[in-house]
C-alpha cells in the first residue's frame, strides 16, 4: 500500500515569495530542490536566506540537493485539521540531507507502518499543479519515499 | 543586580472555569486581574507595571491596563508561547529590583474551547513558516510527537513512561474540585486511548480550556504591609531555541539554558527543590523539561518517572498537583501561569490538602513554548516561601 500525496497546500494567493524564498520556491516548480550554502564558511544554511546565521557572511551561492537523506525523526499522523483531516495516516518526518541540514517533511509511497529512524530515503515532488491563473509562482513540496 | 530579595508575589488567581463561553476575553483577563489584586490586599490604582502577552485583547496592553483602571509607569509583552508568564514575573521582579515600578500586575486568558480555536500567534510572515509549517503538520502535537520519537530512539523511552506522567497527574487532579478531568487513570488507559500522532495517544496530551489566571508581583517593601503570605522570586532564567540552521537536536530544549540559570541566581540545586511545576502540554513536554533542569540526567527522564516519583505529597519530586495542563488546566493553550499559581499554593501552604508538601520551602516553576525542540522557548522561575 502506499500513502496517497497530501495535496500541495499553499498557492500564490496564500503565498508571493521574495528574496531568497522566490529563489527556492521558484525552482522547486522545475523540480529542484536548491540548498543556500555560504561562499565564506561553506556551511549549508537551512531554511533559505541571503546570509550565513553561522559567520554572518553575505556571499550565498545556490546549488542543488542531492535528493538523498535519512530519516532523524517521524510521526504517524492519525489525527490531523483542514485539508489533511482526511488523508490520515500520514507520515510527517524530519530528514537529514546528505548535505547536512535536517528538514521537515512526508515520507511517501510507503505503508506508515514501514519507515523508521535511520532509514535511506529519496526526494520526490509532487506533480506539477496548473499553472497560477494570477502569473505567481506555484510552489511544488518536497517529499521523500523509501530509497531503492 | 539580583532578583533574590527584591520581589515577591503576593497575590495569585486562577479563573475557576473551564469552560466561560458567556465572558469575553477582556473580561476573563479581568476577573482574574481583580481577583489577584484582591487575593493580594490591592486594587487596580495600586498598579505601576502591566504585564501580557499577545492573548490580551488590544495592542500589548494598551487596551487592558486602561481597560482596568491602572496607570503604568512600566509595561511588557514578552511573548514566547506558554512560557510568556514566568518571563513576565523574572521581567518583573527585574524591573522592582531596579526601581522601575513596585506592584506590577501580570495576566492571561483566552475562549480556545468555546471558539474551537487552536490559538496562539500567528505565524503569518515568519521566515521559516513555508518552511515549518506545511506537510500536513496542522496541530502542535505533530511536532512533539517528532520529539518524543527520537527521545524514545535515542534512550529507550517508552510509552509507559510517558504515561506514568499523566498519570501523576490524574491522581492529583482528583483533589482539585475545578480540575477539566477528575478521574484517575492508569498507564494502560494512556496506552489504550486513541493514537493521535505517534507515539503520542489522546491521554498524553493535555486538555484544551477556556479560563485565565492572574499574579501580583511587588516589591519587599509593599510585600511587607500585605497581610498575606508571600513568596518570594529566587531566580529567574529564560532562553530560546531553534532549529540551529537545520540541525535541530529534538532530545533537549531551552531548559538545558534557563533551568541552570534560575538556579544559579537562586543559589539552590535541583536537589534543594520540594515541590515542581513543569509545563505538561503533551507528556513528553515535562519529561524532556525534568532532564534539561537537572533532575535526573539526559535520557534518564522515563526512569526518573516511574514508581509514582511525581505523586504528591511524598514522591521523589511531587509535580502539578493541580492537575497540571494534561488534567486541571491549560487556559488559551498556555500552561505557565496555570502551573506558576499551583507552586504559590504550594508555597503558601494551600494546595489541597490531599496533595499539600510538608514544609514546602522552594518550588522551581518551567514552563515552554513554541514547538518541542524546535521553535521554541523556556522560563524557568525559582520560588520561595517567604522565609525562604
Amino acid at each position: 500500500m502506499s500513502t496517497p500525496l497530501p495535496p500541495a497546500d499553499f498557492t500564490p494567493a496564500g503565498f508571493t515569495p521574495a528574496g531568497a524564498d522566490e529563489t527556492f520556491w521558484t525552482a522547486t516548480t522545475e523540480g529542484r530542490l536548491l540548498l543556500p550554502r555560504c561562499e565564506s564558511c561553506a556551511t549549508v544554511i537551512w531554511y533559505p536566506r541571503p546570509f550565513c546565521p553561522r559567520c554572518g557572511g553575505r556571499d550565498v551561492m545556490w546549488f542543488p540537493a542531492s535528493g538523498e537523506a535519512t530519516v532523524y525523526s517521524y510521526t504517524v499522523v492519525r489525527k490531523a485539521r483542514g485539508g489533511y483531516r482526511e488523508l490520515t495516516p500520514y507520515v510527517v518526518a524530519y530528514v537529514e540531507l546528505a548535505e547536512g541540514p535536517r528538514i521537515l517533511t512526508n515520507i511517501v509511497g510507503c505503508d506508515p507502518s514501514e519507515v523508521g529512524i535511520g532509514q535511506a530515503v529519496t526526494l520526490v515532488f509532487d506533480a506539477p499543479a496548473a499553472a497560477a491563473e494570477d502569473g505567481g509562482v506555484r510552489a511544488r513540496l518536497y517529499r521523500f519515499r523509501p530509497a531503492d | 543586580m539580583t532578583v533574590r530579595g527584591a520581589a515577591f508575589i503576593v497575590g495569585a488567581h486562577e479563573h475557576p472555569r473551564r469552560d466561560i463561553p458567556d465572558l469575553s476575553v477582556a473580561e476573563i483577563h479581568a476577573e482574574v486581574a481583580l481577583a489577584a489584586l484582591a487575593d493580594a490586599g490591592l486594587s487596580p490604582p495600586d498598579v505601576d507595571a502591566y504585564f501580557c502577552d499577545s492573548d490580551a485583547p488590544g495592542v500589548g496592553p494598551l487596551s487592558m491596563a486602561e481597560y482596568l483602571g491602572t496607570r503604568c509607569r512600566h509595561l511588557d509583552t514578552t511573548e514566547t508561547g506558554g512560557a510568556s508568564y514566568l518571563s513576565h514575573v523574572g521581567h518583573a521582579a527585574a524591573a522592582i529590583a531596579a526601581g522601575k515600578c513596585q506592584v506590577a500586575l501580570v495576566v492571561m486568558g483566552g475562549r480556545p474551547r468555546t471558539l474551537r480555536l487552536a490559538s496562539g500567534p500567528s505565524l503569518a510572515g515568519a521566515p521559516e513558516t513555508h518552511y515549518e509549517t506545511h506537510w500536513g503538520i496542522t496541530d502542535t502535537v505533530h511536532n512533539y510527537a517528532l520529539a518524543a520519537m527520537r527521545h524514545m530512539h535515542e534512550f529507550g523511552t517508552t510509552s509507559r513512561d510517558l504515561a506514568e506522567v499523566k498519570v501523576a497527574a490524574s491522581l492529583h487532579a482528583q483533589h482539585n474540585p475545578n480540575a477539566f478531568l477528575r478521574k484517575a487513570v492508569t498507564v494502560d488507559d494512556v496506552l489504550n486511548s486513541p493514537m493521535i500522532s505517534d507515539p503520542l495517544h489522546r491521554l498524553d496530551c493535555c486538555v484544551m480550556t477556556d479560563g485565565g489566571g492572574a499574579v501580583v508581583v511587588a516589591s519587599a517593601e509593599v510585600a511587607r504591609r500585605l497581610p498575606r503570605r508571600s513568596v518570594a522570586v529566587l531566580g529567574h532564567g529564560e532562553a530560546a531555541k531553534g532549529t540551529g540552521n537545520g540541525r535541530p537536536g529534538l532530545t533537549y530544549t531551552a531548559g538545558v539554558w534557563s533551568g541552570p540559570a534560575a538556579f544559579a541566581e537562586a543559589g539552590v540545586t535541583p536537589a534543594d527543590i520540594d515541590y515542581a511545576s513543569v509545563y505538561d502540554s503533551f507528556t513528553i513536554t515535562a519529561l524532556m523539561a525534568l532532564e534539561d533542569l537537572g533532575f535526573c540526567e539526559k535520557g534518564k527522564g522515563g526512569r526518573f518517572v516511574r514508581d509514582g516519583a511525581l505523586v504528591a505529597p511524598h514522591g521523589r519530586l511531587p509535580m502539578n498537583t493541580d492537575g497540571g495542563g494534561l488534567c486541571n488546566n491549560q487556559p488559551d493553550n498556555r500552561g505557565g501561569m496555570a502551573r506558576m499559581i499551583e507552586a504559590v499554593r504550594q508555597l503558601r501552604g494551600e494546595a489541597a490538602a490531599e496533595v499539600q508538601v510538608p514544609d514546602c520551602r522552594l518550588a522551581v516553576v518551567h514552563g515552554s513554548g513554541g514547538r518541542l525542540a524546535t521553535r521554541s522557548s523556556a522560563a524557568t522561575l525559582i520560588l520561595g516561601r517567604e522565609d525562604a
